[in-house]
């Protein structure tokens, strides 16, 4: 295994070399049971827990299709504009390893569900967002493997280990595999344009439903392919970059491995064709198996399964069930809230898109429903480590505390002070309210009574405002704001204050 | 016990099942005598890998006590089974003949098993086979070979040769087999029994440890042509475990082995099946059967399949490949044996060692075989080339099916060969199966009894009904019709004429 520190740099190699990318994009689907049986697919469980003679592949099991996984298959397939198989099968895959249960894998081969597709993706550049289209090859289904760890041993490989252990509960659970066709003349704007269509493609999955694409827990995978020729030569050699486990990295990898190849081409050396592993913490990849001799998979149709052949209606009856484009969609809020694309951005960041939608259907004004999710709410989930949308708190409530808002029940502040309560599982809006006395002081009495103590303990200011220092009012409303607890609308102390010195604005 | 004779394990199922029900004899009385058999004769026979007495007399006492309470009881409850060694039975060694899975025990029941289970059949325990179901003669077997009870000198056939010897030696009124290439059909032949291969996906294959997945069926095996259409019917039907089983009502065997009736019916000979290669004494035993058909009022017709001259090509390149596939998952890994895990090894080295000392001669030919044809480069010349003589030979089945209602062949080119005879001839051995795998290539249905014994040797001969898929009755209607006829012309089954043991 070497490792090539050469690069150059890449200002600079864009200036000698093309760059050609393909993404090849796992993505683990997210049903209840896995694509050949009926385990759970829940991550997380204790090894071993879940599995069955099925996804062990014990001698003498035999799988049945999870429908689910095909339906959520299709739906890809339209969302990416691909036209739908009416019949294909599945093949298997031959090779020995030890986290292949049964020394093959089902998956599909030349008979692919849903080819042919586009997405369209935008990247900012110095002449404003650019769209480029990003054409689709396939879509296909394959079971996952087990999951190995390798005991002792310097590289945390399976060579040299002290031993290994293989976790089956992963075996069988539903992947599909988008594979693109060679992105071209994209220039220097290539690593971007391999994270945006990783981002678009995470967000179309999102929309649809059929994954939770965490690229951290692995249910999302992105190998990058990637060659580098001089303008109006052949193309050059791939590598493959594995191991790239965030959008960051996916711009990251595209970025090193054009500087990497431009140095080995410069020394007019050869591109080795490889597969690569990217590492996060010095943003390189180090060399892995080489693809020079092509491994002979033996691949032939399954056997133990019958064809797919989707009906035409059923098909159609799945197209009506596609969400709006999330590219689209983005526009249309933008537009319609009135916010600009960083803003935009940093709803779909949070994951708060569609509760902020939801929020405003629920009577909501926008402005305050994204003001919550992602300034409150979502403080509090990323304390929590989960997604805004695992947090325990509904629409109806955020609607209820912006009625109690404008109604001036409530303030900003004690507006907190609900969430914090409700968050902590205090009940309803109206019962944290009422246990933690929550109200705003609006008895005109109690807060006279309090600006004429806070004017007794600070004469000099009263005199200041008397005199037409009106800024000077800003120390005895926070007197008084403090006095009640913050419970008590400033505006109208401030007001009542203004009226009791007889002075106005 | 009045209508039921004495001698207990002589009996057909079918008379077993009544006596049983009528409470005539015990479930438990039945057992008891087919297990002191198998204790007296096995050692010679050697059809069994695996005798579950325990298990056996328990299910039995079950089934007494059920009838005791007077539950409603299946057509063969209390009834004796063995099974064949490579379907999966629930805490039970399940060896499929190999050493590689010596000591592994299934955590499941195949559906078959439990069928038969559900149909409170009491199961005395696992038959030998060829390893892995590759063989004609079950001298592949890694636990020594099976001998015929009508001479222990000679083969039973394979790779069914346990299941078909324990009802041939009487330790077993019924048996499960199962059939790639004939592996019910022509250890039938060679025992004087009657096996049937079912249409495929009329029998789930879960639990079936999977020799060719396109050609594997399991069916039952009997001494006559009725037990075993009541077996049929207790194992058959839709399973949703094995996306390859057929979703349609199974055909109603037990009233056609009832009817038995061939008036009418077109009888096609297959022109190919037959003639040279063939032994003579088994064309006699076979065109007096013909006679015999036409005098019962049936039309027999010649039909040509042309294409049946490439099927033992095509079936030599889809079973090997598909068993590389199949036989890969025995890798020392998981289960059954692990060799050279010394701590020097790595695992693909570890996966190899197992792997050369678990699998016997034959099953690493036919994994080269397949792994051979697979092979980037060969694909299309080799398993490609096969797929399309595949389907040429259900084109000659679907014609020759336009001109006759059902075909006939001999089941086997010869009566059974002596043990050793061409254990070190492959082709010779593959042979055996010319007349039986075209049915396996196509998917459809086919039953070999007993129709004499040829005058050179004295051994028996079989003749086998081919059906179009799922007219897998048309077979006991014809089986049934020739088995009656014949019994009346001996005044008794053929089976009576085996040797005592």
């Amino acid at each position: 295994m070497s490792t090539n520190h050469e690069t150059v740099p890449f200002e600079e190699a864009m200036t000698r070399y093309e760059p050609i990318i393909g993404l090849e994009v796992h993505v683990e689907l997210g049903t209840n049971s896995k694509m050949f049986c009926s385990c759970s697919t829940t991550f997380g469980a204790a090894p071993n827990t879940q599995v069955c003679p099925v996804c062990l592949g014990l001698p003498g099991s035999m799988p049945v299709l999870n429908r689910v996984a095909v339906e959520s298959t299709i739906r890809i397939g339209l969302a990416l504009n691909c036209d739908i198989a009416t019949w294909c099968r599945f093949a298997r895959k031959n090779y020995f390893y030890p986290d292949m249960p049964k020394d093959y894998q089902v998956s599909q081969y030349d008979e692919p569900l849903c080819t042919n597709g586009w997405l369209d993706v935008t990247v900012a550049t110095d002449e404003g967002p650019q769209v480029v289209r990003v054409e689709i090859e396939r879509v296909h289904m394959e079971e996952d493997t087990g999951k190995l760890t390798h005991a002792g041993g310097a590289t945390g490989r399976i060579h040299g280990a002290d031993y290994s252990l293989v976790d089956y509960n992963r075996a069988g659970i539903p992947l599909i595999e988008i594979v693109t066709k060679t992105v071209i003349g994209t220039g220097s704007l290539a690593p971007a344009v391999a994270r945006a269509y990783v981002t678009e493609l995470r967000d179309v999955m999102r929309a649809l439903g059929v994954s939770d694409v965490r690229m951290e827990e692995g249910s999302l995978r992105c190998d990058a392919n990637l060659s580098l020729n001089k303008p109006g030569e052949g193309w050059g050699t791939r590598s493959e970059t594995k191991n790239v486990n965030s959008l960051r990295s996916v711009e990251r990898a595209v970025h090193s491995e054009i500087e990497r190849q431009a140095a080995v081409l410069d020394s007019g050396g050869r591109v080795i064709q490889e597969t690569r592993h990217f590492q996060e913490d010095t943003g390189r990849s180090i060399s892995g198996r080489s693809k020079e001799q092509a491994e002979d998979y033996r691949y032939f149709p399954e056997p133990d399964l019958v064809p797919i052949a989707p009906s035409l209606a059923w098909v159609e009856e799945l197209r009506a069930t596609l969400p709006e484009v999330p590219s689209v969609k983005r526009a249309r809020l933008q537009n319609t809230w009135g916010i600009n694309e960083f803003e935009l951005a940093t709803l779909v960041n949070a994951g708060a898109v569609e509760l902020v939608e939801a929020s405003i259907a629920a009577g909501v004004d926008p402005a305050a429903a994204r003001k919550w999710w992602t300034g409150e709410l979502l403080r509090v989930a990323n304390e929590r480590g989960v997604e805004l949308s695992e947090l325990p708190v509904t629409v109806a409530q955020i609607a209820r505390v912006e009625a109690l808002i404008s109604d001036g029940s409530l303030n900003d502040k004690l507006a907190r002070q609900v969430f914090e309560g409700v968050l902590a599982g205090e009940g309803d809006v109206d019962s944290v309210i009422a246990q933690r006395g929550l109200a705003v002081v609006s008895d005109d009495g109690a807060l006279l009574a309090a600006i004429d103590e806070a004017l007794a303990a600070q004469p000099d200011v009263a005199e200041k405002i008397r005199s037409g220092k009106i800024q000077a009012a800003g120390a005895i409303v926070g007197a008084v704001m403090k006095t009640t607890k913050g419970q008590a609308d400033a505006a109208k102390v401030r007001a009542l204050l203004l009226e009791r010195l007889g002075v106005s604005e | 016990m009045n209508s039921v004779d004495a001698d207990l394990i002589r009996q057909s199922a079918s008379v077993l099942a009544a006596a049983i029900s009528e409470g005539e004899v015990s479930s438990l009385e039945v057992t008891k005598a087919h297990l002191a058999r198998i204790a007296e004769v096995d050692e010679r026979v050697h059809a069994f890998l695996q005798v579950t007495s325990e298990e056996a007399l328990a299910a039995a006492e079950l089934v007494d006590e059920k009838r005791r309470s007077g539950a409603k009881l299946g057509a063969l409850a209390g009834v004796p089974i063995a099974v064949k060694d490579v379907l999966t039975m629930r805490g039970v060694p399940t060896t499929c003949g190999s050493k590689i899975l010596e000591g592994w025990r299934p955590p499941y029941d195949a559906t078959v098993v439990a069928r038969l289970r559900a149909a409170d059949m009491v199961i005395l325990g696992k038959t030998n086979m060829d390893e892995f179901a590759m063989g004609s003669s079950t001298e592949h077997s890694a636990y020594g070979p099976t001998h015929n009870p009508w001479d222990l000198t000679r083969i039973p056939g394979g790779s069914g040769g346990g299941s078909a010897a324990s009802l041939a030696a009487f330790e077993a009124p019924l048996a499960i087999g199962t059939d790639t290439g004939g592996s019910i059909r022509q250890p039938a032949a060679l025992t004087g029994t009657v096996g049937v291969k079912p249409t495929y996906g009329g029998v789930s294959r879960y639990g079936l440890v999977a020799l060719a997945s396109s050609l594997d069926q399991a069916g039952p095996c009997a001494r006559s042509v009725l037990d075993a259409a009541l077996l049929h019917s207790v194992i058959a039907g839709h399973d949703p475990r094995d996306s390859t089983s057929i979703n349609a009502p199974v055909p109603d065997v037990v009233a056609a082995a009832n009817r038995g009736d061939v008036r009418g019916l077109r009888i096609g000979l297959v022109k190919e099946l037959g003639g040279a290669g063939y032994q003579v004494g088994v064309l006699q035993r076979f065109n007096e059967a013909v006679e015999l058909l036409q005098g019962l009022g049936a039309e027999v017709v010649e039909v040509s399949c042309p294409n049946f001259d490439y099927a033992l090509g095509a079936y030599y390149l889809i079973l090997p490949a598909e068993a590389s596939s199949n036989l890969a998952r025995f890798d020392g890994m998981r289960y059954g044996l692990r060799a050279g895990d010394d701590g020097s090894n790595s695992v693909e080295q570890v996966m190899s060692i197992s792997r050369e000392a678990g699998f016997g001669a034959e099953v690493k030919r036919r994994i080269m075989l397949g792994t051979y044809a697979l092979s980037s480069g060969y694909y299309d010349a080799y398993y490609g080339q096969a797929q399309k003589v595949r389907t040429l030979i259900t084109r000659d089945f679907n014609a020759a099916f336009d001109k006759a209602d059902v075909l006939i062949s001999p089941t086997a080119p010869t009566t059974a060969f002596k043990i050793g005879e061409k254990v070190d001839d492959p082709l010779a051995m593959y042979l055996n199966d010319i007349a039986t795998i075209p049915v396996n290539l196509a998917g459809n249905c086919a039953m070999s009894l007993p129709v004499g014994l040829a005058p050179a040797d004295g051994l028996p001969v079989g003749l086998q009904i081919m059906a179009p898929p799922m007219a897998d009755d048309r077979l006991y209607l014809v089986g049934s019709a020739l088995e009656s006829a014949l019994t009346d012309k001996w005044g008794h089954l053929l089976i009576e004429e085996v040797p005592s043991l």
